[in-house]
């Protein structure tokens, strides 16, 4: 559906976009994820024409987008601030792209209520752009770009004006108009649950970058690099090392759990200079209970620290011989006892809950 | 130390409009001395006013030169506003600044120079010529009036406009015009305004079609005239006083329309 293909984008010499390839399939839920200045919307910016990259191409169903213009594209957006036109109704501003087609005026109207019923706006036609709320606003947007019927859907952060609760029952709305739609989306956020919870695939971007593309479980799960896991949740990153290698499988030394043989086909890829390191999610270490074995492998480790938050209680540990904390996280249960600072404890753990990580 | 305050403020006022007070108090007194004590109410000096072909032909030449030297600068301004505004491109703080520089350069120089190249130039003085030298000290007050309406224009309007498959020319015609009216109507007003009196140009380059200041200018060498004068001037007062009310309304309503009360200046 879209190729980004080998982007470069400076401004000046600042390299805002480099080395860019990315594929969104046909009818998928395509998120950009970055801090800010990583240059998601520069490229969602680039999808839609508004700007034009140094050298590379963007293809849309297979056509070069070089030479044409925003207003020659199959794409519609949905800007951050909304981009409601104030001296327009409600009604004005979801028919105002119409207006090159030539519909006559029954039509137009037919149209404009059908799809203000999609995004749940019937009846407020008549209202001014200004007499609208933050997340009405947004859906009139959404309706002005639907209407087009384009074949793919920019968002730059649609959501992050509204509060907490509107932009979680607008997250599973998009989400759900997207299914039924069956149109691309594609989405600039820099909120990592957002794009946890609504993508098909996300790309991770860090300057200028795509640090990687995966589906949100793999990107938690299998992250690359240590920032794209630093990115999602917490994660504890430890020194690693890697002992021997085989063909098969390799000896790895991570400090405080000891030895480890992981599969060769899970040892990440890493540049020339840069360091290896192991990743262990806090969810994925539990404190033992004594007489528990079933665990595969037990470390002793004492607590450091103690945060109680109600569902969970998060505990540093440290292990022997090192010096660096570790975030253990344990759900609280009624029997389940809050150890105290200083308590030694066994940790258990399992081959699974270490992921290698490019230290870059 | 409130009360010095206050009395600080009355006679500034007093200072500041005093004297434009003086006009119709005159224009209304039945004599040709300005002077106190007054000694009668009068409307004659209107009606002198009437019979000058003078006067009117130089009130035509005055609203046809601030008419279209209105336009014209309001219109090159709007261009290099949003060229100034939306684009970055070389040499642009330089010509934006060399824009701006009648706005500080003396008149008289102005004029001079004016008169000496349309001179060389072999063009005839006339009210176009005066149009010309109006739009040039014009041009900077518009700009600083519109560079204001397209830094308030959120750049994702126009955007959002081509986004939805409208051209430029139509984005311009459906979303950029509509929302810099306001800027536009201010932009005109000062513009007819700066024109309407200003003296210094206007006499370098008016030739044998003076304009209503250089009129005014040429009577006031008769004392007998200056009564009449003195309506003229209470005529002036109250249109401008109706014209700047005029703007400030459709200002007003404009910003309500827009939502953007809480906004003034846009």
């Amino acid at each position: 559906m879209i190729e980004l293909e080998n982007i470069q984008k400076y401004y000046g010499q600042y390299h805002a976009l480099r080395d860019v390839f990315c594929h969104i399939a046909e009818g998928e839920f395509f998120s950009l994820l970055g801090p800010s200045g990583s240059g998601k919307t520069t490229l969602l910016r680039t999808i839609a024409g508004f700007e034009h990259p140094d050298s590379g191409d963007v293809k849309i169903d297979g056509q070069s987008m070089a030479k044409v213009p925003p207003n020659k594209r199959p794409t519609n957006m949905v800007f951050q601030s909304y981009a409601i036109f104030p001296h327009m109704n409600v009604a004005e501003n979801v028919a105002y792209g119409l207006r090159s087609r030539r519909l006559n005026k029954t039509d137009t109207k037919r149209l404009v209520r059908e799809t203000l019923a999609k995004v749940d706006l019937v009846g407020y036609e008549d209202r001014a752009a200004h007499a609208m709320s933050g997340g009405q606003r947004q859906r009139v947007a959404l309706a002005r770009a639907l209407i087009l019927k384009p074949k793919v859907l920019l968002l730059d952060e649609p959501l992050s004006a509204l509060d907490r609760k509107l932009r979680e029952e607008m997250q599973s709305e998009l989400r759900r108009l997207q299914r039924n739609l069956g149109i691309t989306f594609v989405l600039v956020t820099h909120d990592q649950e957002e794009a946890l919870t609504m993508s098909d695939r996300v790309a991770v971007m860090f300057e200028g970058r795509i640090a990687q593309i995966d589906s949100p479980e793999t990107l938690y799960r299998q992250p690359a690099t240590r920032p794209v896991a630093e990115f999602f949740g917490s994660m504890n990153v430890l020194f690693a090392e890697v002992l021997a290698q085989s063909t098969k499988d390799a000896t790895v030394n991570v400090e405080g759990l000891g030895n480890i043989s992981i599969p060769a086909d899970q040892i990440p890829t890493i540049a020339a200079g840069a360091a290896l390191c192991a990743g262990v999610r806090p969810e994925l270490m539990t404190i033992l209970d004594q007489g528990d074995t079933t665990a595969e492998k037990q470390t002793e480790a004492v607590i450091t620290e103690v945060e109680y938050r109600g569902e969970l209680t998060y505990y540093d540990i440290k292990f022997p011989g090192t010096q660096q904390p570790v975030c253990v996280s344990m759900r609280n249960t009624t029997t389940r006892r809050i150890k105290q600072v200083g308590d030694t404890v066994r940790i258990g753990w399992g081959r699974d809950s270490v992921v290698l990580l490019a230290d870059q | 130390m409130s009360s010095v305050l206050r009395l600080y403020i009355l006679v500034f006022i007093l200072f500041l409009y005093a004297p434009t007070l003086l006009l119709p108090l005159f224009a209304f007194n039945d004599s040709t001395i300005i002077a106190f004590p007054l000694s009668g109410f009068t409307f004659k000096w209107f009606g002198v006013l009437w019979q000058e072909a003078g006067l009117q032909s130089a009130v035509t030449n005055s609203m046809i030169i601030a008419t279209a030297s209105s336009i014209l600068a309001t219109t090159l301004a709007m261009l290099a506003s949003s060229a100034s505004v939306r684009h970055t491109f070389p040499g642009k703080a330089p010509m934006m600044g060399f824009i701006m520089v009648p706005m500080f350069l003396p008149e008289i120089i102005v004029g001079v120079s004016l008169l000496t190249m349309l001179v060389l130039a072999g063009m005839p003085l006339s009210i176009y010529t005066i149009i010309l030298g109006h739009t040039l000290i014009c041009v900077p007050f518009c700009i600083a009036i519109l560079r204001s309406s397209f830094q308030h224009l959120d750049p994702s309007m126009e955007e959002a406009s081509l986004d939805l498959g409208e051209t430029r020319a139509t984005t311009f015609r459906r979303i950029t015009l509509p929302l810099i009216v306001p800027g536009v109507i201010s932009s005109l007003l000062i513009a007819f305004t700066i024109s309407l009196d200003e003296f210094v140009i206007a006499f370098f380059l008016s030739g044998t079609e003076p304009t209503l200041p250089v009129y005014i200018w040429s009577q006031l060498r008769f004392p007998k005239k200056i009564p009449s004068i003195m309506a003229l001037g209470t005529v002036l007062l109250v249109v401008s006083v109706c014209l700047l009310s005029l703007s400030e309304v459709i200002r007003r309503r404009n910003a309500r329309r827009l939502g953007l009360d809480h906004k003034p200046g846009v």
